[in-house]
């Protein structure tokens, strides 16, 4: 199979089966570089498990994904965001117990420098990285516009507000590409038109986007390309308008007419 | 002196600050007051000070493991045993007898530092294999390797002497040494300056630079990249590793670092004493140690340090002391009917001592019932134990 070069990411026959039951069945697809793409499909569909095959959580058990030209199947979760992955939980996974600063400053953690030693003796180098880095942190605060809870606990964060400081943090890591699993769940409309400004404002700063969604309207309306899961089979791919008017995405999500 | 002025104003309802300053009054006025107090027979007060400063560095290191990065281990003390048999070996005539026919003797400074990496290595080799499990189960396998190690050195007699343990350890030296009133001395310059147990102001000295040097270390190992990364690892391991944290070296270094401090401690304590035993360092010891973080205030430093001091003087002065001046007290009320032993009752003193344990369990208690968060917590756990871990209340709102 080739690799188009205008792709960030390639799926190439991933598989994934826990025991008997198969999550993800032979999904190919390429992520364009510089789009919102977009992966729906009704529940259970196995979308959150491709996220994880792709990020490294899970091994998948057959196939390559390939990532800027390098097969990164099976990789170590941390390695992934290394290379320039970063990802948005489902059920938000911040850390709580730590300030919302520093929620964001590990996720700088990949790109910092400082050794053990530096961190000891704390040296000239580890003081100016860490300013620099709480500098940096800030403005991806300000970024997804919650700076004035910078010194908030992140589980006293209010439900939005910790939505968007998981996406400050994973924008922290300095990703290419950057997965989103259902940012707008549990949102307001309001939220969402937000939620989709914001979204804008990534893709304007270079960095891919690959979202799992459950509202249509936002889906339609941020992506330039979706892909559709059901049981774990891709179904449908293509722009928004054709997507939505095909009939096994209807039959997916609807049920087959009488 | 301005500074120092506003330096104290905006620390003076900081308690951290305000515990660290007090400590550090309580430490650098010790001897001197102990001395006067006593007319001159403080030795033993001074002696057991220092003593307790080795435990303050036990806690220190333990807080970072258990406090920082949140894995439980109950096997601390075969750290603090392998840093003491690091000393016991390579600096007595112990190597004579075992098959290399050669005793080492390394100077103290140098097994001091030998003390901490092979400490530390002893944490990676134990971490290495046992850190993918995940809370209680990384708990067993610490408290398997708590009783693993003293009972390797016991069965190693050629190399350790097995029970008898290696006594007649190498006595540190300096080149010079600065004494004073503090130790009831002149003031004065001692050159050829050797660390003999009859001088424990000297001891005392020493583990305080001890204390205060790791203090700072581990201060600013807490505020770095890397003790981020710890409290990440501790708060969620599956984001801290999607954020590009790599959980297992991070977990490593917690362990291995949390251990070095065990292994200094260990040679300090060992050349002190003079004396390493198999016996020294039970279960309970890795307990005490445990209590004594969980008490001061997991994941603050200056919380395991109060810990440590207070538990330690409980244990090892106010407990054993307590008969006595019971029995002391009996008498001056009036009360010599209490001190007289009779076929029933065994006398107050030793009634007291028979109970030492019940005080220790009653005051343990009566702690965690009246601040569950620890004598000085972390600003982080007062909020987890006042909120709940699962309340998801705070979530919500606004």
């Amino acid at each position: 199979m080739s690799t188009d070069p205008q792709a960030i990411l390639s799926l190439q026959g991933v598989i994934k089966r826990f025991g008997g039951l198969t999550a993800v069945d032979q999904v190919s697809f390429e992520v364009p570089k510089g789009q919102v793409f977009a992966l729906i499909g009704p529940n259970g569909a196995g979308k959150t498990t491709l996220f994880n095959c792709i990020t490294g959580m899970h091994v998948p058990t057959a196939g390559r994904v390939v990532f800027e030209g390098r097969n990164i199947a099976g990789s170590k979760p941390y390695k992934t965001a290394q290379l320039g992955i970063a990802r948005t939980f489902q059920n938000i996974r911040l850390f709580e117990f730590m300030s919302a600063l520093d929620n964001v400053k590990v996720g700088e953690h990949v790109r910092m420098k400082a050794k053990l030693w530096d961190a000891i003796f704390r040296t000239p180098f580890a003081k100016r990285e860490e300013r620099e880095v709480t500098e940096r942190a800030m403005e991806f605060l300000k970024f997804v516009g919650i700076e004035r809870h910078a010194d908030n606990y992140a589980r006293n964060l209010a439900y939005g507000q910790q939505r968007r400081l998981e996406i400050a943090r994973a924008l922290a890591t300095e990703p290419h590409l950057l997965l989103l699993d259902e940012p707008a769940a549990g949102f307001t409309p309001q939220e969402k038109v937000e939620l989709m400004k914001l979204v804008d404002k990534i893709i304007a700063r270079g960095i891919t986007v690959f979202l799992i969604e459950h509202d249509m309207k936002v889906v339609m309306e941020v992506s330039q390309r979706i892909v559709v899961l059901d049981h774990g089979e891709k179904i449908a791919e293509g722009p928004p308008t054709e997507v939505r008017n095909n009939p096994r995405v209807i039959e997916a999500y609807l049920g087959k007419s009488a | 002196m301005k500074r120092l002025r506003e330096a104290i104003r905006e620390n003076s309802r900081n308690p951290n600050a305000i515990a660290y300053a007090a400590m550090a009054i309580a430490a650098l006025t010790f001897p001197g007051i102990s001395q006067f107090a006593t007319g001159g027979n403080a030795d033993y007060l001074v002696s057991l000070a220092a003593d307790s400063g080795v435990f303050v560095l036990l806690a220190i290191g333990l807080n970072v493991v258990v406090g920082f990065a949140g894995l439980l281990d109950l096997g601390y003390a075969a750290f603090f045993a392998i840093g003491s048999y690091t000393y016991g070996m390579l600096a007595s005539q112990q190597l004579i007898s075992s098959p290399i026919h050669h005793a080492l003797h390394v100077p103290f400074w140098i097994a001091l530092v030998l003390g901490t990496f092979i400490a530390a290595g002893a944490g990676a080799l134990l971490g290495a294999p046992t850190l993918r499990l995940r809370g209680d189960y990384l708990a067993i396998v610490t408290l398997g390797f708590g009783e693993i190690v003293p009972r390797f050195f016991r069965n190693m007699k050629v190399w350790t002497s097995g029970v008898n343990g290696i006594s007649a350890l190498d006595i540190p030296t300096l080149p010079f040494w600065i004494t004073g009133p503090w130790a009831n001395t002149q003031l004065a310059i001692e050159q050829n300056f050797r660390f003999v147990s009859f001088n424990p102001t000297a001891w005392y000295v020493l583990i305080i630079i001890l204390v205060v040097a790791s203090v700072i270390g581990v201060n600013n190992l807490y505020r770095s990249r890397l003790g981020r990364a710890w409290m990440a690892v501790r708060e969620d391991e599956t984001a801290a590793a999607a954020m590009g944290v790599n959980t297992v070296n991070t977990k490593l270094l917690a362990f291995a670092i949390g251990a070095s401090f065990s292994g200094f401690a260990g040679a300090f304590y060992g050349a002190k004493l003079s004396l390493v035993s198999p016996d020294s360092f039970g279960f309970i010891v890795s307990i005490t140690i445990l209590s004594m973080v969980v008490l001061g205030g997991m994941g603050n430093i200056p919380g395991a340090m109060v810990g440590a001091l207070l538990l330690y003087w409980v244990l090892y002065k106010f407990l054993p002391d307590a008969p006595q001046q019971v029995a002391a007290l009996a008498d001056n009320f009036g009360f010599h009917s209490l001190n007289v032993i009779t076929p029933n009752w065994p006398g107050i003193a030793e009634f007291v001592s028979r109970l030492k344990f019940i005080l220790f369990g009653l005051i343990l208690v009566s702690i965690m019932l009246l601040r569950p968060q620890g004598l000085l917590p972390s600003r982080l756990r007062t909020q987890e134990l006042k909120r709940g871990v699962h309340d998801e209340s705070a979530v919500v709102t606004s």
